[in-house]
């Protein structure tokens, strides 16, 4: 998997013609803070990192990459926690990060065009004068650049009422792997041709390095309120999310904490949360003042009939911030009773959840290791935290083991392995599981129609047949093999 | 509502798997009723309509699979007996058989397939934000699916969302799971008059105000907005929609109800309005941003001499979406859509040669070759429907 040493010098030489020699790191220290992203479980060296900063220099570097046959890894702000910009032994790390420009906001049209390396946040800092903002916010948005965002279609606590990157995004520049800079998708509401701009998104940096970002804005809303509300039972907190929504409500944010984040939140945060809680709900409901007065009015009493024990509704600003603080900072706040923590993200219907925290809090006798359940309820996407000691030899693969069968679990009850994080390096096995052999074989098909010599991102996302027959996990459908032409071992 | 549950997918498959063995393309048909859009090409029918029914239906999971071949009519039905609706609120355009007869027989399959989305759309979003997942049968005859049921879901590539609007080029839809939205308690309907720079106007102007709109039409110097909510709220929106007027607009007058809002908006939908129906001259669809000027009254290509004595423009979606009635050249249509950083599709009274979508910027294509290629390596579906040589 490494570069001999003759491609390894033509590499450099070339791209010393392209970027200036600070922005082309080759030393072991320089290389160091880029051997992984957030899930800092794995780590690997790259050959070089480049750090171009015009569109022109990018596609110079992918086209030598490419005729020398070199792996590219893009890579943002490396927040991600799958492992997506995890690099490649024999390969680059293009990272992005200096194109940090917010390049116009149409208040007209509602639109920005920004460069992929601009934080999250930063698009919403920069509308909020003109009364708009940024929809999708996910936990890391003070440091994730939305070129990561677009590559892992990146979520949040708002995704219910207002989707993911995906819905919240029109046109993307991309460099191909040949160097050809291409515009997908357009400003207007619908493009001719195929959907390019939605089968980029979240594809993980395999099909296309982003260079640009036309990002949707929303009217900023009139005004929030946030109810916390406190269950007994996790089952009935699981249902009344369901009662929410039977009640033609869509809130802006739905989201349960079970009884070790709640505990592990108010030690950090103290948010007044409710410490003989099994679960607790945080529903915050946004818009209009009168349709907010209206919707309280439901939720509240939806609350109640589905036997919360207690309910408490913020409205001034101060008093919603201290409730959502607790749920922010539930991650460091469990990070603080354990070593290490190793966060989840699968999905699941939401009438599972009450079945899978039982079935979670199954498996964590079984392996013996602590977890605590943060959700994004009114999506079904979970994060399970499972707690270990990385020092204590063999407890990281535990809870590697522990973390695999949640996401089993997830599919098996109709959800998916990852809601908003990505597969990346991490849970490419759990594809197996979740795709079959056909399934695989297509995306395959659509990851040569971009990238024939696989050079972008390879070994990530998707996992080849060889290395879901060796792991035993071959997804059979109705007991039929697809290909049986294809080698297995 | 009662929809027939009718599991074909096996006869299907049979069919599709020898069209790859004989190199024969198929044309997919549902109910017809979208056979205009794209363009004509001689293949062998793979008919979908009677692969109906409801795969799985939980109101409380905001979700629907059903099968491809399931009609509009009768899925609309049975969500709204659940107080819900889909999001983009499709055009169901209607098929009039060799005798004229008119039939409801759009099906969601054609729906996702062609991706036109209704009046909703610029306030509820489209059928591609919509979509969650897809089962197909794909190049290789097999029966795939990809995405879910659930609403985040980022494992492998979005071919779901790929398959809409991809005019069945890349396989055949067997079944859709659908995002959904509760529906809402009442409409209403609120007309006034606007020249089109006023109405353009308007909508810029409301695009930041947070009022219940769920549909927007300005046509024959009428603006028309649909509100959404409780009865209510719809009071208090359409005294807050006046006020507004008043201050911002002093010189239009107060918004009134129109009473016979339902047919209105199926009409707008369906494109059984007059403005599609009582003409033989062809209709473009423009799609361009939503703030673009005033088309017709800038650009001299339009501005025919008839453009006086009947009313050539419709506007949807706020001003993104333009229908235009003109015998002026293709070409130039096009030069002018993209003028305004839109795209123009010819949707009506074409001829026999005409294509429906402007062409694709050549390193652009090249890449729908290649997918194409490798998603249906021996051509069987639907080919040269959406481009020649695609």
């Amino acid at each position: 998997m490494h570069l001999d040493s003759n491609t390894k010098d033509a590499l450099l030489n070339q791209l010393k013609q392209i970027v200036a020699a600070n922005y082309l790191l080759t030393s072991k220290e320089d290389l160091t803070p880029y051997e992984c992203d957030g899930l800092s479980a794995y780590q690997r060296l790259p050959v070089a990192v480049v750090l171009p900063d015009t569109i022109e220099q990018v596609q110079k570097i992918v086209q030598a990459c490419s005729q020398l046959k070199v792996p590219i890894v893009a890579r943002g702000a490396g927040t991600g926690l799958s492992g997506g910009a995890l690099p490649h032994e024999g390969g680059i790390i293009l990272g992005l990060s200096r194109f940090n420009k917010i390049l116009s906001i149409d208040t007209n049209n509602l639109t920005s065009v920004v460069q992929p390396g601009v934080r999250n946040l930063a698009i919403t800092e920069a509308a909020r004068p003109h009364g708009l903002y940024y929809a999708p916010d996910p936990s890391s948005q003070i440091a994730c650049s939305i070129g990561g965002n677009v590559a892992e279609n990146a979520g949040g606590v708002h995704c219910l009422k207002y989707g993911l990157t995906v819905q919240n995004i029109q046109q993307i520049k991309i460099v191909t792997i040949d160097g050809t800079l291409l515009t997908l998708g357009s400003e207007t509401f619908d493009t001719p041709g195929y959907d390019l701009l939605a089968l980029m998104t979240g594809s993980e940096g395999m099909l296309g390095i982003i260079v640009e970002i036309v990002v949707k804005l929303l009217p900023k809303p009139h005004a929030v309120k946030v109810l916390m509300a406190s269950f007994d039972k996790v089952e009935d907190a699981g249902n009344a999310v369901a009662d929410i929504i039977a009640e033609g409500i869509i809130p802006a944010g739905l989201e349960m904490m079970d009884k070790p984040a709640i505990h592990a939140a108010e030690a950090f945060a103290k948010a007044n949360y409710p410490l003989d809680a099994a679960a607790i709900l945080l529903c915050e409901l946004d818009g209009d003042e009168d349709q907010l007065e209206e919707q309280v009015i439901v939720v509240e009493k939806t609350l109640k009939h589905a036997k919360a024990s207690k309910i408490v509704i913020a409205t001034s600003a101060e008093d919603q911030a201290k409730l959502w603080a607790g749920r922010k900072s539930a991650f460091p706040a469990v990070g603080r009773l354990s070593p290490d923590y190793y966060c989840m993200d699968g999905t699941i219907p939401r009438k599972q959840i009450a079945y899978v925290l039982q079935k979670i809090s199954e498996l964590s006798e079984h392996y013996d290791l602590r977890v605590a359940n943060v959700f994004h309820a009114g999506d079904g996407n979970l994060h399970p935290l499972i707690l270990y000691d990385a020092n204590i030899e063999g407890e990281l693969k535990t809870a590697e083991r522990f973390g695999a069968d949640i996401l089993e679990l997830c599919v098996k009850v109709g959800g998916s392995i990852t809601g908003e994080h990505g597969v990346g390096h991490e849970k490419i096995d759990q594809m197996c599981v979740q795709f079959s052999p056909a399934e695989l074989t297509q995306f395959f098909a659509v990851k040569s129609a971009f990238d024939p010599d696989s050079l972008l991102n390879p070994g990530k996302a998707i996992p080849t047949l060889h290395r879901c027959a060796e792991l035993g996990a071959m997804h059979v459908h109705n007991g039929e093999l697809p290909h049986p032409e294809i080698p297995r071992f | 509502m009662q929809i027939k549950d009718n599991d074909i997918s096996a006869r299907l498959q049979q069919q599709v798997k020898s069209a790859i063995n004989n190199k024969k393309p198929l044309c997919i048909q549902g109910g017809k009723s979208k056979l205009f859009f794209g363009n004509r090409f001689d293949a062998e029918l793979l008919d979908l309509s009677e692969h109906t029914g409801i795969i799985s239906y939980e109101p409380t999971e905001l979700c629907i699979t059903v099968r491809a071949g399931t009609k509009l009519s009768e899925l609309e039905a049975l969500l709204s007996e659940n107080n819900q609706i889909l999001p983009f609120e499709p055009p169901h355009y209607l098929f009039k058989d060799k005798d004229g007869n008119i039939h409801d027989t759009a099906t969601i399959g054609g729906a996702i397939a062609t991706g036109i989305s209704g009046p909703r759309r610029a306030y509820t979003g489209s059928a591609r934000d919509a979509i969650l997942g897809v089962e197909i049968i794909n190049g290789d005859g097999e029966i795939v699916s990809f995405g879910g049921q659930v609403m985040k879901n980022v494992a492998g590539y979005d071919l779901s969302r790929l398959m809409v609007r991809s005019q069945g080029t890349l396989g055949i839809l067997l079944s859709v799971s659908i995002k959904l939205l509760p529906k809402p308690a009442n409409d209403l309907t609120l007309s006034f008059d606007a020249t089109q720079d006023q109405a353009l106007a308007v909508f810029q102007a409301l695009r930041v105000q947070q009022l219940p709109i769920t549909a927007s039409v300005w046509y024959d110097n009428t603006i028309s907005l649909r509100l959404s909510a409780s009865e209510a709220i719809l009071k208090t929106s359409h005294t807050r929609l006046n006020n507004f007027l008043n201050e911002k607009f002093p010189t239009l007058s107060s918004a009134k109800q129109n009473t016979d809002q339902m047919s209105f908006w199926q009409e707008i939908r369906d494109h059984t309005h007059p403005f599609f129906t009582q003409t033989d001259k062809p209709i473009w669809r423009l799609s361009v941003p939503p703030a673009t000027q005033s088309i017709s009254q800038t650009d001299d290509a339009l501005a025919q001499k008839d453009d006086n004595i009947e009313p050539n423009q419709l506007i949807e979606w706020g001003g993104a979406q333009r229908w235009i009635r003109s015998r002026t050249p293709a070409n130039i249509i096009h030069n002018l859509a993209q003028s305004h950083g839109g795209y123009a599709s010819f949707f009506y009274n074409k001829g026999a040669d005409d294509e429906t979508f402007p062409a694709l910027a050549p390193e652009l294509f090249k890449i729908h070759q290649q997918l194409k290629r490798k998603m249906d390596p021996q051509g069987i579906f639907n080919p040269n429907k959406m481009y020649q040589g695609l």
